[in-house]
């Protein structure tokens, strides 16, 4: 299918991908929940008619407006980096890929630009009720974006609904409610959007605290933390609760991201939940090398979380590389072999069609559908290739569930200190919910990390690996383009960090 | 009901659908030509912030647009998705960076401590309306004069020209469909500020000006229609599918679909008379009558590039490789599945137009932008 592979030119594009995506999440999630906790807040100064709490509203809004708009420009260049950097897969998969994107926009996108507008300039143009009616629709505007986006994200990670049409080379939509109701796409939804309710949470703790460090805005900011305190605890309980589903959810539709995710080279029954450890990075698949040079694990405790039973087996990258007869698991070098033949079998079948021959066609055809499931596993040139970088997933899964743990007890503290008015007194705690805003930033960063690099090399897991996705330019061009939104994207980063800081040292109007 | 529609009944279908996301997005980029105005009708910083502020309220509408124009494309046409982005990968690239750089420039142009200074937004915004606005039209140009790209056997692209796509823009037709539409934009800029807002002095410059952009863009759309009647186009037999060139290809098809014909006569009086009205009257709700026009002259060339057995992506280095809207669609069951999502379209519309009458019943002032702390 594609002559020649050009492994750069495949990094420099998931390089690009990476950057895009990786700046674009350090404004989505606080688009999400700030967007919500702004409507929270404006829905207090509606029913109270206190001015205090929409200056407060309104304060809060400038510092979504500053960050939504650099959003929408990291934004854009992702929907069309599918096209661009990843022409095949456009055509490989656009047949399902693309209905999503565009009912994101149909759906979601015009309800946050229309009502965009009337919230940040209509307070004095439109009735009390309606401005605050169009700040709900931004917030549900925003959730409604991220949950297509991630129906497609979880559709890359567990493919259903679909069937190869060896005429067209390409993957064709079945089952349009199977897609957007799969299991791993809700999933997804619901712990990547309660994942940004939890960051917005600690970005109002976040300054606020730092307020309260510096005696400046007190009322505004025990209010402001009041309110997101409540709104982050019951997240991020609920972020551990989703985690736990996805994470069981994963042991199914993805082992090898599991196994990554654990660095777990030979399945056990039961297997033990590897609490803190010091991965080997030399270990390789198959080798007699031992998986860590130090670690503390919790025994039986990977078997329950991704198999709800303390004596389930789970599959190591051991037995998904080589097999394993006796828990019936089929290894990648097998899936090597006949995902070669369903390779042979469309080529022949395209090659006897284009000539006419039709015994032959039939025949490639029906050699290609004995097979067709390992189609992707034909263009991979080893098992080893199918093997994320478990060092980076592992350690990057134990940062974003540490965090997570920490941020539940950081939200009990805030609740327990507000409540015996001793919140001010505590500049330790305050100082701690300053770092924990910008620890939000790495717990978010580091659950991507895993649902992405642990995905590797697969575009569309087991379906369609990136070396096939990819579109054909050659690296100098990618790379060029990488170092361009390098330089654009970081300058901006400066121009809203500046901006933003500017605008909290400014502080809220009137208080 | 789609379900039971045959396959070539929805592509034609999503062909309209993607025609009219289309052509409400050129009607939208009076934001873009809005923003090419600011650098030189202004005379005064109050005048620049009430321009600003006015497009300001408007830019998502026109970004969002776009982005399901991209989408409506993916979902319906992935070949051309595919085949174009990946690509034309220069042009496509230069027209998302000057789309990424406006994203920022209102909200960020007059915050303090803004790290690029007042005026680097300023030109972001212009280089957004000119350069953006006159790359999207270069690349609409490519579906009359062709494209340098293969497909192989497996629908993968193969692009032939070193420059990526930025060739389309050394084309003397796509050159001039591209400053068409910068004028164009321009035009309708002038004409919706003139009507939002309440300055005088302004607004008499603002009609003026759009008057004069219409007679900059004249030159540039009788060169295109003149040569699009003139042109050989790509045709597509309805029986096998194969594509040939043939003699005067796009007067055939307004010849042949006179609907077509009347709607790209009618957009175009539709364009001319807003200016007119605004220029020669004291009326200045021309932008009506200009942007039903533009909507409704975008359509005609859609149609004119789409339907009537023709590529609407054509190769010219390889006939067959050439993209109609038959072989790029998506399958029939995701044209029926998304045809349902469309039904929402106009409710959609309703709702924009709804909250846009709301927030547009009072003419913007000096005044309440000097009293708004949010104001850009």
């Amino acid at each position: 299918m594609i002559e020649q592979i050009d492994l750069t030119m495949v990094n420099w594009a998931r390089a690009t991908f990476a950057l895009t995506a990786m700046y674009h999440w350090i404004f989505v999630p606080l688009t999400l929940g700030l967007s919500f906790l702004c409507a929270f807040f404006e829905s207090i100064y509606v029913r109270t008619g206190n001015e205090q709490w929409k200056s407060l509203t309104k304060f809060w809004m400038t510092l979504f407006g500053i960050n939504f708009a650099i959003g929408v420009a990291t934004g854009i260049i992702l929907e069309f980096e599918f096209g661009t950097n990843w022409s095949n897969y456009s055509w490989m998969v656009g047949d399902i890929f693309g209905a999503p994107l565009a009912i994101e926009g149909i759906l979601a996108f015009f309800l946050e630009a229309t009502f965009f507008a009337v919230m940040f300039f209509g307070w004095n143009r439109v009735s009390k009720k309606f401005h605050l009616f169009s700040t709900w629709m931004v917030a549900v505007g925003s959730n409604l974006s991220a949950l297509w986006i991630l129906v497609a994200n979880g559709w890359m990670q567990n493919p259903i609904g679909m069937k190869f049409n060896p005429d067209l080379a390409r993957f064709e939509m079945q089952d349009f409610w199977g897609l957007i109701s799969s299991p791993v796409a809700i999933s997804h939804f619901v712990h990547a959007t309660s994942s940004g309710f939890l960051l917005a949470s600690l970005f109002v703790v976040g300054i606020s605290s730092w307020y309260l460090l510096k005696k400046r805005h007190i009322q505004f900011a025990k209010r402001s933390i009041a309110v997101a305190c409540v709104f982050g605890l019951f997240s991020s309980l609920f972020v551990a609760y989703t985690g736990d589903e996805h994470a069981f959810i994963t042991a199914r539709t993805q082992p090898m991201k599991l196994a990554a995710m654990e660095a777990l080279y030979d399945g056990k029954t039961p297997s033990g939940l590897v609490a803190v450890g010091l991965v080997n990075a030399d270990k390789k698949p198959g080798d007699d090398q031992d998986a860590f040079s130090f670690k503390v694990e919790i025994p039986g405790m990977l078997s329950l979380l991704a198999k709800r039973s303390f004596t389930g087996f789970v599959p190591g990258i051991n037995d998904l590389v080589f097999g394993n007869a006796e828990e019936n698991l089929i290894g990648v070098e097998e899936k090597i072999r006949r995902g070669k033949l369903a390779v042979a079998g469309l080529g022949d079948y395209k090659a006897a069609k284009s000539a006419g021959e039709q015994l032959a066609a039939s025949n490639a055809l029906s050699l290609f559908d004995q097979h067709r499931d390992y189609l992707g596993y034909g263009y991979l040139e080893s098992a080893e290739q199918a093997v994320p970088p478990v060092s980076t997933v592992f350690y990057s899964f134990r940062i974003m569930v540490g965090l997570g743990v920490f941020f539940i007890l950081l939200f009990l503290v805030y609740i327990y200190l507000l409540e015996k008015q001793q919140l001010e007194d505590k500049p330790t705690i305050l100082k701690l919910g300053v770092i924990s805003l910008f620890l939000g930033y790495v717990a978010q960063q580091a659950g991507w990390v895993v649902t992405e690099v642990g995905r590797q090399p697969w575009a569309i897991q087991d379906m369609l690996p990136v070396t096939i996705a990819r579109s054909n330019l050659d690296s100098g061009t990618v790379a060029v383009t990488f170092f361009l939104f390098l330089a654009l994207f970081t300058a901006l980063l400066i121009a809203e960090l500046r901006i933003m800081t500017k605008q909290i040292s400014i502080g809220p109007e009137g208080d | 009901m789609f379900g039971s529609l045959d396959w070539s009944t929805l592509q034609q279908l999503w062909w309209l659908i993607v025609a009219v996301v289309g052509s409400l997005f050129v009607f939208l980029t009076f934001v873009q030509g809005g923003q090419t105005l600011i650098l030189t009708l202004p005379g005064t910083e109050d005048e620049k912030t009430l321009m600003v502020n006015s497009l300001g309220r408007k830019w998502e509408l026109t970004f969002t647009t776009l982005v399901l124009f991209g989408g409506a494309f993916y979902a319906s046409f992935p070949l051309f998705y595919a085949s174009s982005f990946g690509g034309a990968y220069w042009v496509w690239i230069a027209i998302l960076f000057t789309f990424i750089i406006q994203a920022v420039s209102y909200e960020y142009r007059k915050k303090p401590n803004n790290f690029l200074g007042k005026k680097t937004y300023e030109v972001f915004m212009f280089v957004n309306g000119s350069v953006g606005i006159l790359l999207i039209g270069a690349a609409i140009g490519t579906f009359f004069t062709g494209s340098n790209f293969t497909l192989n056997e497996y629908n993968l692209v193969k692009w032939t020209h070193p420059l990526r796509g930025l060739e389309a823009a050394f084309s003397l037709f796509n050159l001039s469909f591209g400053l068409f539409l910068v004028f164009l934009a321009r035009t309708l800029g002038a004409l919706y500020l003139a009507n939002n807002l309440a300055h005088e002095s302004l607004v008499a410059r603002l009609k003026n000006s759009s008057f004069n952009n219409l007679l900059c863009a004249l030159p540039f759309l009788l060169y295109v229609l003149i040569s699009l009647v003139l042109m050989d186009g790509y045709a597509v037999n309805p029986a096998d599918g194969t594509v040939t060139m043939e003699a005067n290809k796009y007067l055939n098809n307004l010849l042949q679909m006179p609907l077509n014909l009347i709607l790209l006569l009618a957009g175009l009086v539709l364009v001319v008379l807003g200016v007119v009205i605004n220029r020669f009257t004291a009326s200045v709700r021309g932008i009506w009558p200009s942007g039903l026009g533009t909507v409704l002259t975008c359509l005609a060339v859609f149609f004119l590039a789409g339907y009537n057995n023709t590529s609407f992506y054509p190769s010219k280095v390889d006939l067959g490789s050439s993209l109609t809207i038959y072989n790029a669609s998506s399958s029939h069951y995701t044209l029926t599945a998304m045809s349902y999502v469309a039904l929402l379209v106009p409710f959609v519309l309703a709702y924009i137009t709804w909250v846009w009458r709301q927030m547009d019943s009072k003419k913007l002032t000096v005044e309440e932008l000097a009293a708004d702390k949010k104001s850009y």
